[in-house]
């Protein structure tokens, strides 16, 4: 009895539910075909304001899709510089070095990834892209005031200020980190520490703000009074990087038992993957400053990868025919010297132009390395200078040479822009953009050496420097081969 | 009972390992190891700056055997790791005292 009675029910709920969706059903058909009902009824003009309307909505739609792809591109950009420091210098310069200090090494740059952060977010994205003058950025967005998901059309009007925020904060942390490599073996962490944090302040964002930020004395975009074509950062990263370290180099002195103790590379190994991921993470590098995902980033994109590959080429076939064999560790460096010196060029020229920069750089920065350090006898452990001082001047001077209008318009559509288009001119500003940079890098850096040196002492004891830094400053081993 | 320590090209270790197991010995102690003798090293270019290496990735294997057992072992180690060029390395022949087996204190031959 009870059975038939649940059976009734479950029917009943059934007929509902069903019956129920039907009405609903229909009434959803009636929503739709409402508005055709109600356009039929109303006047010329308010079809015109429809329409308006609805354009309208079509441009902001249209607006949101490639804000969209922009901030797409340019967070993954920002990943691929980050990769540049967290594996791939790291690596690099970790291969380069004695076993007994791969961590000391390794960790200069990943203090970077941290210190610099944080430093970025306090004060020095204010310095660097904040109002201010010619030469330096204000106050005004210190602790990241204002800077917000808004885009700054100034900076980039795609992507929210906080995406171009961060991509910035990549390439100030790879800079310093660059510099290591001048020092690597012999100097005390605590005193590496102090100077990058001295050196960001004082170096790298009166730079990147002359070169980038608004009203900035050599910016090319926002009408600076020596426009100089810096697409990427020759001048801000590898010039100041490399001038920089060349200077340190030569304040602390060789590191004991230099050039008579061999100090080969522990492992090319490590420095050939790291360096393969410089490779791919430069794509954010350089394609990224196009700050969208537009044709400039493809030209940018394709100027790095040839300028690379011609480079690996120049740098072997120097040393294949000077030294009988083209080395694994040549070919990389090779590879590295032209991304440097593609830095600047990619997103004003063509792929030939490309080819021919890589292929100077290669063998400009060979002689670098192998002859002018010897000859002058500095210890530039890992060459820093040599790769990325050189390779950055001879990039934003040959940027001046190479760059086409028809690439990039910057001065104008059918403005002839580099020195092979009719403006001769512009190797003049890239002249000055570069002395500058030589000139803040090498007065900034003496300044902070002589302070530091003072304060803390640079180097580390002797005892220390034979023990290794891995053990000396860090208390632990890369390589345990007892367990 | 009789030491015999080889020190060969790393290259030659399985065809040396696969000649004295074909003659009954039945242990060995290999180790990865760098030297030299009359061959000279090599140059390495790392960016350009020369680094002299004399000492050479070597192998070096350790072979205890029976009085009896030690031609043998010695003509199955030079045939094996002979090339004929130099840097082939070297075998060296000492007296051991005793050996002890650890797991049962078995003394002498039998350990071996």
């Amino acid at each position: 009895m009870r059975l038939r009675v649940a059976k009734v029910y479950l029917s009943l709920l059934f007929v509902l539910i069903v019956g129920a969706s039907a009405v609903d059903g229909s009434r959803m058909m009636a929503q739709s075909a409402s508005p055709a009902s109600s356009t039929a009824g109303l006047s010329q003009t308010d079809r015109i304001a429809a329409l308006e309307k609805q354009n309208v909505d079509n441009a902001a739609a249209i607006a949101a899709a490639q804000s969209a792809g922009d901030n797409a591109w340019m967070l993954v950009s920002a990943a691929l510089v980050l990769m540049m420091s967290g594996p791939g210098l790291a690596l690099f310069y970790g291969g380069l070095v004695r076993k007994k200090n791969i961590l000391g090494t390794m960790m200069q740059t990943f203090a970077m990834m941290a210190v610099i952060t944080v430093l970025w977010a306090l004060v020095t994205y204010s310095l660097a892209f904040g109002e201010g003058n010619a030469f330096i950025g204000g106050l005004h967005n210190v602790f990241l005031k204002g800077v917000g998901l808004v885009p700054d059309p100034k900076y980039a009007a795609t992507i929210p200020l906080q995406t171009f925020m961060v991509y910035q904060l990549m390439f100030a942390i790879i800079t310093p980190a660059l510099i290591t490599g001048a020092f690597a073996e012999r100097m005390k962490f605590s005193a590496m520490l102090v100077f990058m944090v001295l050196w960001a302040l004082l170096v790298y964002s009166p730079m990147a703000h002359m070169v980038w930020g608004k009203g900035g004395l050599l910016n090319a975009s926002l009408g600076g009074r020596f426009p100089t074509l810096d697409f990427a950062g020759g001048t801000v990263v590898h010039v100041t990087s490399g001038v920089s370290a060349l200077i340190t180099a030569l304040y602390l002195g060789k590191r004991l038992g230099y050039p008579k103790v061999p100090m080969p590379p522990h492992s090319v190994v490590l420095s050939f993957i790291g360096a393969c991921l410089l490779w791919v993470g430069w794509f954010g590098f350089n394609a990224g400053s196009a700050l969208s995902a537009g044709t400039l980033a493809t030209s940018a994109f394709v100027a790095t990868h040839f300028g690379a590959a011609a480079a690996a080429i120049g740098w072997s076939v120097a040393e294949w025919i000077r030294q009988g064999k083209p080395s694994a560790l040549g070919a990389i460096s090779g590879c590295v010297a032209g991304l440097v010196a593609i830095t600047p060029a990619a997103g004003f020229v063509t792929p030939m132009s490309a080819l021919w920069i890589g292929l100077i750089a290669g063998v400009f920065c060979y002689f670098m390395v192998v002859k002018v350090k010897a000859w002058f006898g500095y210890d530039d452990s890992l060459d820093a200078f040599g790769v990325h001082g050189a390779g950055g001047t001879i990039g934003a001077l040959l940027t001046g040479v190479f760059a086409n209008s028809v690439i990039n318009p910057i001065f104008g559509t059918g403005k002839p822009t580099g020195l092979f288009e009719g403006n001769g001119h512009q190797l003049l500003n890239q002249f000055v953009g570069v002395a500058i940079a030589w000139s803040i890098s090498i007065v900034g850096t003496l300044i902070i050496l002589f302070i530091v040196d003072k304060v803390i002492g640079l180097r580390v004891s002797v005892e220390d420097e034979r023990e290794g830094l891995d053990l000396s400053q860090h208390g632990e081993e890369g390589y345990d081969w007892a367990h | 009972m009789q030491k015999i320590e080889a020190v060969i090209q790393p290259s030659k270790l399985d065809a040396v390992k696969d000649a004295l197991v074909e003659i009954g010995v039945e242990g060995m102690t290999i180790t990865e190891a760098r030297g030299h003798g009359r061959q000279k090293g090599h140059t390495e270019f790392y960016r350009g700056r020369e680094y002299s290496v004399d000492l050479l990735p070597k192998v070096k294997l350790e072979v205890v055997v029976s009085d009896s057992m030690l031609e043998r072992a010695i003509a199955a180690i030079t045939s094996a790791a002979r090339t004929g060029a130099i840097g082939d390395g070297k075998i060296f022949v000492s007296k051991i005292d005793e050996a002890i087996r650890i797991r049962n204190d078995e003394r002498g031959e039998i350990a071996l």
